[in-house]
C-alpha cells in the first residue's frame, strides 16, 4: 500500500521559477518511491510550472491548494 | 509531523492506457554564444529546469559565450597584446555580465542585480553553481578558447573536458537545441 502521509516538507516561499522547482527535484531526488512531500510556494507560476513539472517527470501531483498567496503541492516519488 | 491525506488514485485510467515506454529520452542542447547578462540568465534558468525535469542537459559554450565562465577574479587572459586587450575590453567572470541593452556603464546590470534580489530572482553565479549540482553538462569551445586565450585554468572548476563542435553536435542528436 502506498503511503498517504506527509514525510518531506519544502518551504521554498519567496523564490521565483526556476527555484521552487529546481530544489523541488533535488529534495525528491532523495526520497524513496511512494514518499510523499508537501511543497509550499509563492510563485503564482509555481501553478502551471508544478503540473507541467509532474507530467514531464511523471511524479503525480496528487494534491495542490492556495491559502491566500501561498500554494501548496503534494508529490508523490514515482 | 505529517499529515494524513484523503486518498486519491495516484494514476488515473488515461494515463495507464498511454504507451508506457517514450520514444526518445528528452534531452536540451543549448549553445551559449552570448556572453551577456540578459542571454546567460535565461540559458541557466532553462538548463537547471531541465535538469531538474530528469532531461539531459548540456550547455555549449562558444564564442561571448565562453567569458561567463572565466574565474571572477581573474582579470587579464591571453598572450598576445590582442587577446589581453579584448578580456579587458570584454571583462570576464559571471559577475561581471554587461547587459545587451541598457548597459548605461554598468549601472544597468547593477539595477538588474538590484531588482533581482529584491524579487527573490536567483542570480546567475547561484544558477551556475545549481547548474553543476544538477548535472547539467557545461562544456567549453576548445577552439575560442585557443582563438581568444582562455586557458583551462582561467576557467571555473566543474566544467567538461574543453571540445569541438563535432561533440556539441552529437549531444544535440535527437535534442531540443537552442541558440542563445
Amino acid at each position: 500500500m502506498e503511503p498517504t502521509t506527509v514525510t518531506r516538507r519544502l518551504d521554498v516561499q519567496g523564490f521565483n521559477c526556476p527555484i521552487p522547482i529546481v530544489k523541488t527535484a533535488k529534495e525528491m531526488k532523495q526520497m524513496a518511491p511512494g514518499e510523499l512531500i508537501e511543497v509550499l510556494a509563492t510563485d503564482p507560476g509555481s501553478v502551471p510550472d508544478f503540473s507541467a513539472w509532474s507530467k514531464a517527470t511523471g511524479n503525480p501531483l496528487i494534491e495542490q491548494s492556495q491559502d491566500g498567496g501561498i500554494y501548496r503541492f503534494v508529490l508523490r516519488k514515482r | 509531523m505529517s499529515t494524513t491525506l484523503t486518498k486519491t488514485p495516484s494514476v488515473s485510467i488515461e494515463a495507464a492506457m498511454q504507451p508506457t515506454v517514450p520514444q526518445q529520452e528528452p534531452k536540451l542542447v543549448i549553445f551559449a554564444w552570448s556572453g551577456e547578462l540578459d542571454k546567460i540568465w535565461p540559458t541557466l534558468i532553462l538548463a537547471t529546469t531541465s535538469a531538474a525535469m530528469g532531461q539531459d542537459t548540456t550547455v555549449f559554450f562558444t564564442f561571448w559565450g565562453l567569458f561567463p565562465l572565466v574565474k571572477n577574479e581573474v582579470r587579464i587572459t591571453g598572450d598576445t597584446w590582442m587577446q589581453k586587450m579584448l578580456s579587458i575590453m570584454n571583462r570576464g567572470g559571471i559577475d561581471h555580465l554587461k547587459l545587451s541593452k541598457m548597459n548605461f556603464a554598468g549601472a544597468g546590470p547593477a539595477m538588474m542585480h538590484s531588482l533581482a534580489k529584491s524579487h527573490n530572482v536567483a542570480s546567475p553565479s547561484e544558477l551556475l553553481a545549481m547548474a553543476k549540482e544538477m548535472g547539467v553538462k557545461l562544456i567549453p569551445c576548445q577552439m575560442t578558447m585557443d582563438m581568444m586565450g582562455l586557458k583551462r585554468e582561467d576557467l571555473i572548476d566543474g566544467l567538461e573536458a574543453p571540445a569541438g563542435a563535432t561533440t556539441a553536435l552529437l549531444a544535440a542528436q535527437g535534442a531540443s537545441t537552442l541558440f542563445i
